[in-house]
C-alpha cells in the first residue's frame, strides 16, 4: 500500500528530512514511526499526503506513484489518505458535524449520504450528542476524536496520524489507540508517528525506528 | 504491492446536475457570508455603486443631451430674408412658391410692418426706430423644411438652394451652436468611457483587495479544505461567487443612486423646458445601460475576485 524506494528528502533551507529511506507497509498493515523530534517522522508522512514531494527516490501509495502525479491530482490522491494531526486541525466557526463532512462535501457527496456517514463517523468515536456544538467547547480528547472522524468519513484505505497524542492524557492516548486498532480490524492502512514509546510497545505491532532521516530499526509487526 | 506501470484513474464527479447544484449552493453560502458582516459589505458595495454610478450617471446626462440637440436640429427652422425692394404683395408671393416646394413644410410671412412691430417691442429700440423716416426692416419668410429633411446637412442645403431666388437676400440657419453643442457633447461622451474605464478599474481593484483580505482571514481553512482534498476549483469558487455578489449589489447601489439623482434633477429641469416652451423631459435609464450596469458590476466583481484568488489562492499550502 505503501513504499519508499532509496526516499530522501531535502528542504530549501538546506535541512537534509529524511536521507535514503527505504520501507513497505502491506495493504491493511498497522505500524507506529517512532525516533527524536527532527529524525524524520513527520517528513515521512508528508510525503506519503503529498504535503511535501521527495527529492529522490520513489513514494508509491496505493498503486501510484507520487513522484509522477500531477498537481491538479494532488486533491484527489488526499481523498485516499486520511489524515490526522496532534493540532487537530478543525475549523472553529463550523459545528462538529460540519467538521467531519468536510471531506464528503469537497467530495461531492449528497446530503442524505454526508449525513448518514458523518453520523456513523460520530458514533465511532463516541462523539453522537456533540454534532451541533463547536469544537472550542470540547476537550482536547475530544477535539482529536473529530478529528478521527474526519479523516474516516470518506473511508479512505491509508490513515497517516502524525502525534495524535501528544498532548493527550495516558488515559485519553489509551483510548485514542483503541479506535486506531478497531480501524485497522476492518483493513485500513495505518501509519502512525508517536514519541510515546510506553505506549505502543505492548501493542504488538510494527514499530519502525527513525534516527537522522534514515531507517535505524525496523522491529517487524507480528501479524 | 501494485506497481503497475499505468495508474489507476482517480474518480471525478462529472455529472452537470450536480455541479449545478453546488454552484447555486456556493453562491447562497457566498451570500451568507457576506450577510453576515453586513456592514462592511454594505460599505465596499457602495464604494463600488458609487465607482459605477458616476459613468453610468455621466452617460445618461450625455444621451439626454444629445437627445437635446438632435431634436432641435431637426425643427430647425430658415430665415430668409428678402430684398428691400420687395412689397407685402411679391412677397407673399415669393412665400407661395415656396411653400410648393416638395422640401418644405410649413411657412410663414413676416411682413416689413410686423417685423418692425416685432422689433420695436422685442429689442427695446423703439424710441430710435421713430427717428428713422422709413422701416429698414427687410420682410422674412420663416422655412420649416419638410419632416424628412432632417440633420444640419440637409437643412443647410436646402438654405443654399433658397439662396438662389432673386428676391431672397439672405437665407440663414441658425444651427451652428447645435454643432458646436454636438461637439461637445461628442468630447464629453469621450470623457466619461475614459471615466469609465478608470472607475472600472478601480472596482476591480476594490473587489481584488476585499477577496485577497477575505483569503488572508481564511488561511487556515483553505490549508484544511486542501488537506481533504479540496480542488482549486472548489476552494476558487466561494471567493468568486463574493466577488460577483459584490458587483450585483454595488450595480444595483449605483442604479438607485442614477435614479435617485434623476429624480432629483427631474423637477429642475421641467422648469428650465417650461422656460424655453419645450416639452424636453429627462429619458429614464435605457434598457442597454441598465443591462450594461447589472451584467458590468457582477462581471467586474469576478475579474477582480479572480484576480486576487489567482494571486494569493496557490501561495497557501498546508504543512
Amino acid at each position: 500500500m505503501i513504499r519508499f524506494d532509496n526516499v530522501a528528502k531535502r528542504y530549501a533551507t538546506g535541512h537534509e528530512g529524511l536521507s535514503g529511506v527505504d520501507l513497505h507497509l502491506a495493504a491493511g498493515e498497522m505500524a507506529f514511526l517512532t525516533g527524536h523530534s527532527g529524525a524524520g517522522k513527520s517528513t515521512l508522512l508528508k510525503l506519503i499526503g503529498l504535503l511535501e514531494r521527495a527529492t529522490r527516490g520513489q513514494v508509491w501509495v496505493n498503486g501510484r506513484n507520487l513522484n509522477k502525479l500531477r498537481s491538479r491530482d494532488i486533491p484527489y490522491h488526499r481523498r485516499e489518505v486520511g489524515m490526522i494531526f496532534q493540532d487537530h486541525r478543525l475549523l472553529h466557526d463550523r459545528t462538529v458535524f460540519d467538521n467531519i463532512a468536510l471531506p464528503l462535501v469537497v467530495a461531492g457527496m449528497g446530503h442524505a449520504e454526508t449525513r448518514r456517514r458523518v453520523r456513523a463517523g460520530l458514533d465511532k468515536v463516541g462523539l453522537l450528542k456533540k454534532e451541533k456544538v463547536f469544537p472550542i467547547t470540547l476537550s482536547g480528547g475530544e477535539q482529536q476524536r473529530v478529528g478521527i472522524a474526519r479523516a474516516l468519513v470518506s473511508k479512505p484505505p491509508v490513515l497517516l496520524a502524525d502525534e495524535p497524542t501528544g498532548n493527550l492524557d495516558p488515559e485519553l492516548s489509551r483510548e485514542i489507540m483503541e479506535l486506531f486498532l478497531q480501524f485497522n480490524q476492518v483493513g485500513v492502512t495505518l501509519l502512525i508517528a508517536t514519541h510515546d514509546v510506553g505506549l505502543i510497545n505492548h501493542l504488538g505491532k510494527r514499530i519502525v525506528n527513525l534516527r537522522d532521516g534514515r531507517v535505524a530499526d525496523d522491529s517487524g509487526g507480528l501479524d | 504491492m501494485a506497481r503497475r506501470d499505468k495508474a489507476r484513474k482517480f474518480k471525478r464527479n462529472r455529472s452537470p446536475i450536480t455541479w449545478l447544484l453546488r454552484h447555486a449552493q456556493m453562491s447562497l453560502s457566498s451570500l451568507g457570508r457576506l450577510s453576515r458582516n453586513p456592514i462592511s459589505t454594505a460599505m465596499t458595495a457602495a464604494v463600488i455603486g458609487i465607482a459605477l454610478a458616476l459613468p453610468s450617471g455621466l452617460h445618461l446626462l450625455v444621451d439626454n443631451v444629445s437627445q437635446l440637440s438632435s431634436s432641435w436640429d431637426g425643427s430647425a427652422s430658415i430665415s430668409l430674408f428678402l430684398n428691400e425692394n420687395v412689397n407685402d404683395e411679391q412677397a407673399d408671393t415669393v412665400r407661395r412658391q415656396i411653400a410648393l416646394r416638395p422640401d418644405v413644410g410649413e411657412t410663414r410671412l413676416i411682413d416689413r410692418d410686423q417685423a418692425l412691430e416685432e422689433f420695436r417691442r422685442l429689442s427695446g429700440f423703439g424710441e430710435a426706430i421713430e427717428l428713422l423716416d422709413h422701416n429698414p426692416l427687410p420682410a422674412v419668410v420663416l422655412v420649416r423644411p419638410q419632416e424628412r429633411i432632417r440633420g444640419a446637412e440637409a437643412v443647410a442645403r436646402l438654405a443654399e438652394e433658397l439662396q438662389g431666388y432673386l428676391e431672397i437676400d439672405l437665407a440663414q440657419v441658425d444651427l451652428q451652436w447645435v454643432a458646436r453643442l454636438g461637439a461637445i457633447t461628442g468630447t464629453i461622451e469621450r470623457g466619461v468611457i475614459v471615466l469609465a474605464a478608470l472607475l472600472a478599474g478601480a472596482v476591480l481593484l476594490i473587489v481584488g483587495n476585499t477577496i485577497r483580505l477575505d483569503i488572508q482571514n481564511r488561511h487556515s481553512e483553505i490549508e484544511i479544505v486542501k488537506l481533504v482534498g479540496g480542488t482549486d476549483a472548489f476552494i476558487r469558487r466561494p471567493f468568486l461567487y463574493e466577488g460577483i455578489w459584490y458587483g450585483l449589489i454595488g450595480a444595483v447601489i449605483g442604479l438607485v443612486l442614477v435614479l435617485g439623482a434623476l429624480y432629483l434633477l427631474d423637477g429642475p429641469v421641467q422648469r428650465l423646458a417650461g422656460l424655453y416652451e419645450s416639452d424636453f423631459a429627462l429619458a429614464v435609464i435605457d434598457p442597454a445601460s441598465l443591462l450594461g450596469l447589472l451584467l458590468g458590476g457582477p462581471l467586474l466583481g469576478l475579474a477582480g475576485a479572480w484576480l486576487a484568488v489567482g494571486r494569493h489562492l496557490a501561495q497557501i499550502q498546508p504543512d
